[in-house]
């Protein structure tokens, strides 16, 4: 039994376990966002995220990874409207993860919440466990007309109905980077190697996305700030999203 | 015990028997009706379902949850009464239990299969249900044991088989003399469900232990089972969800509509199947004492949880707690509290608790009260968790409502098919309440 044991664990590295291998955070400056929603269109194009028409969008079916939430503060005709792009906080302590009876969600080495579609048998008890309401659940077979399917990416599946589905800070573009590093003399992926689209497409640069790891790296350095909060941070879900609130004159 | 004077050792073995050997048209005719209603009211949405996808239901982002989980809480509850309370009347030594528990048991029987079917109907693809099992498979993964679902998985197949073997293992004896009275192929079919059973003292002997043994062992797990099920709320952090009360509401909930349930089955068979020699108001009485019991407890439990939400204090608790009481669906809720928590305490006045009619119409209220609760805890609270932006709303679909109907159906058809298969009534435990005859006599 003991050599079994030993055996076991020489597979494993020490520490493994209790470390994250990355720690990919990002973190957004509200006092930027102007709400103008190019992040939910880069993510829509990257991710093959289903045009779910007019009637199912009525029916609040519409499935959008990042989605730009509207908020009023104070009373008319002093009001001041603010936005919160809100997608998947990739908590570290996520309340769907324990839901699943299928691991289809779990948390990697890279301080992601992943979603595996193949894995999923559609529960939808991720969805409702999540303070955030980001995961969205494939209610149909969704198609693309033609040429449209011409543009998919095919570095990212295509969901079909019964699954559940996320952001994964465009874990294909980190793989990438991850492999790229990896050809390269084994380095580690550097800052600023990997953007996800909505980070990459936001025109006044209020998303910043990195591995908080790494000291140096230009998310560390905007998680320091003091206007930085976690949203519902009292369910102690730990998310790896840090928002800079606005800065009040 | 028996309101049309004592039958003999005889009668009981010809009364029971001919419920199963003289089919009439009446029962075909009833039989044709469930199926066909289950066929087109279940099982046609549903394949509809399958091939479009989830979506064909009222479903949608911030209620993923409908319908589907509701009435699988419901059946899952209606279950409740059956096995636990023949056990718990087995290990108390209660006579009144002998004439009722075995179509009693048949209920949690039916009810846990149509809870199940919930399952399949709920989930987004059902083909692949089978890996929420601790199947080997070639990837070397296994379920996720920290998921309440999984506990759910497990629970609920255990008390499954659990109660199946309790009700098969108490009715031996009578299939033994179902054997005895029939002829042909059915005789050799109930030669070998009855074991061969012969009747010597050392065969009761060990049927009484192992009975016994098994009424102690599935106790604790239709009350594990019931509160397995409120961890699938209870577990998350949603508002309105996340509560401590959770599990003992959910058994106390469950064990009060089974009851509620048994007194429709009962009254069906009394009127039916012509067991009014047999199920008299003794059993009434007592199943309506139970029920007023249980609506206390219930009425508490819900006052609790009331209490519990307001004094909690959180913002998100609050709203939820607004919503239910007077948002959309509030009529439900309070329709609810009157059908659950006042309509039972009628029953304090023995002129109701002895009236079949009027003790059906409670019942029924009872769970058509049960049903709607069950329906607003799925309702009202994960629509509207945290974020006053994604607040969203939730109306079953014609396809949710259809298979709702559908399931009662289903129901009532196994339960028919069930009666022309094993004696309704526990014929050998009918004749121990019986007074020894007297040779003068």
């Amino acid at each position: 039994m003991s050599t079994f044991v030993e055996k076991l664990r020489s597979y494993r590295k020490p520490g493994y376990y209790d470390e994250f291998d990355y720690h990919w955070t990002m973190t957004i400056d509200l006092d930027r966002c102007t709400g103008c929603e190019a992040c939910v269109v880069a993510c829509q194009a990257e991710n093959n995220l289903p045009i779910v028409g007019e009637e199912r969008f009525a029916q609040s079916r519409e499935i959008k990874w990042i989605r730009i939430e509207r908020y009023w503060e104070g009373e008319y005709p002093n009001v001041k409207m603010g936005f919160i792009p809100m997608l998947c906080q990739q908590c570290d302590d996520a309340p769907c993860e324990t839901a699943c009876p299928v691991y289809a969600t779990y948390h990697n080495q890279d301080g992601l919440n992943t979603q595996i579609y193949n894995r999923c048998i559609g529960t939808r008890t991720c969805a409702v466990y999540c303070p955030y309401e980001v995961r969205y659940f494939n209610w149909f077979t969704y198609t693309w007309d033609e040429p449209l399917e011409q543009q998919l990416n095919p570095d990212v599946s295509v969901r079909e109905k019964g699954v559940m589905e996320k952001c994964t800070f465009c874990i294909q573009r980190i793989r990438i980077a991850k492999d790229n590093a990896k050809d390269d003399d084994e380095r580690r992926v550097r800052d600023g190697e990997v953007v996800p689209a909505c980070v990459q497409s936001c025109p006044t640069e209020a998303m910043v996305f990195g591995n908080s790891k790494d000291p140096g790296s230009k998310v560390s350095k905007m998680m320091k700030n003091p206007r930085g909060y976690k949203v519902l941070e009292e369910l102690n879900t730990s998310p790896s999203i840090v928002y800079l609130t606005k800065a009040h004159s | 015990m028996f309101d049309h004077g004592q039958p003999s050792y005889a009668e009981v073995n010809k009364d029971v028997l001919a419920t199963m050997l003289e089919t009439g048209p009446k029962y075909w005719i009833l039989l044709g009706t469930t199926m066909g209603v289950a066929g087109i009211c279940f099982f046609m949405p549903w394949f509809y379902q399958l091939i479009v996808g989830v979506g064909a239901a009222g479903m949608n982002r911030n209620a993923v949850w409908g319908t589907y989980l509701s009435n699988f809480i419901f059946w899952i509850g209606l279950s409740h009464s059956g096995t636990l309370l023949s056990a718990v009347l087995h290990i108390t030594n209660s006579p009144w239990r002998k004439a009722i528990y075995r179509s009693a048991e048949a209920m949690t029987l039916f009810s846990l299969m149509t809870a199940a079917l919930f399952v399949m109907v709920h989930v987004g693809r059902v083909w692949f249900v089978h890996w929420s099992f601790p199947i080997p498979n070639q990837m070397g993964l296994w379920p996720n044991f920290r998921s309440p679902l999984m506990f759910d998985v497990m629970a609920i197949t255990t008390y499954l088989t659990a109660s199946s073997i309790f009700i098969y293992m108490g009715s031996v004896p009578d299939f033994a003399a179902v054997r005895d009275a029939s002829t042909g192929l059915r005789r050799r079919l109930y030669t070998i469900f009855s074991f061969g059973w012969r009747g010597t003292a050392r065969e009761w002997h060990t049927l009484g232990w192992a009975y016994t043994f098994f009424a102690v062992f599935v106790v604790p797990l239709a009350v594990s089972v019931h509160s397995i099920v409120s961890w699938d709320f209870a577990l998350s952090i949603v508002p309105g969800l996340h509560h401590t009360i959770f599990a003992p509401y959910f058994v106390c909930g469950a064990i009060y509509s089974g009851t509620a349930g048994i007194v429709t089955v009962m009254y069906c068979l009394r009127k039916f199947l012509h067991f009014e020699k047999y199920i008299g108001q003794v059993h009434l009485d007592s199943l309506g004492k139970l029920l007023i019991a249980l609506s206390l407890i219930w009425s508490y439990i819900n006052i609790l949880e009331l209490f519990s939400s307001w004094y909690g204090g959180t913002s998100f608790e609050l709203e939820a707690l607004k919503f239910r009481l007077i948002g959309f669906y509030a009529p439900l809720y309070w329709e609810m509290i009157l059908f659950c928590a006042f309509v039972p305490l009628l029953m304090l006045s023995k002129k109701i608790r002895w009236s079949w009619n009027k003790m059906l119409v409670i019942s029924i209220l009872i769970n058509i009260g049960m049903l709607t609760e069950r329906f607003i805890i799925v309702a009202t609270s994960q629509p509207r968790k945290f974020l006053p932006d994604a607040f969203g709303f939730y109306f079953p679909s014609w396809i949710e409502i259809s298979i709702t109907i559908g399931s009662f159906a289903i129901f009532a058809t196994l339960f028919l098919i069930f009666i022309k298969w094993v004696p309704s009534i526990s014929i050998y435990e009918v004749k121990e309440t019986l007074k020894p005859l007297r040779r003068d006599a």
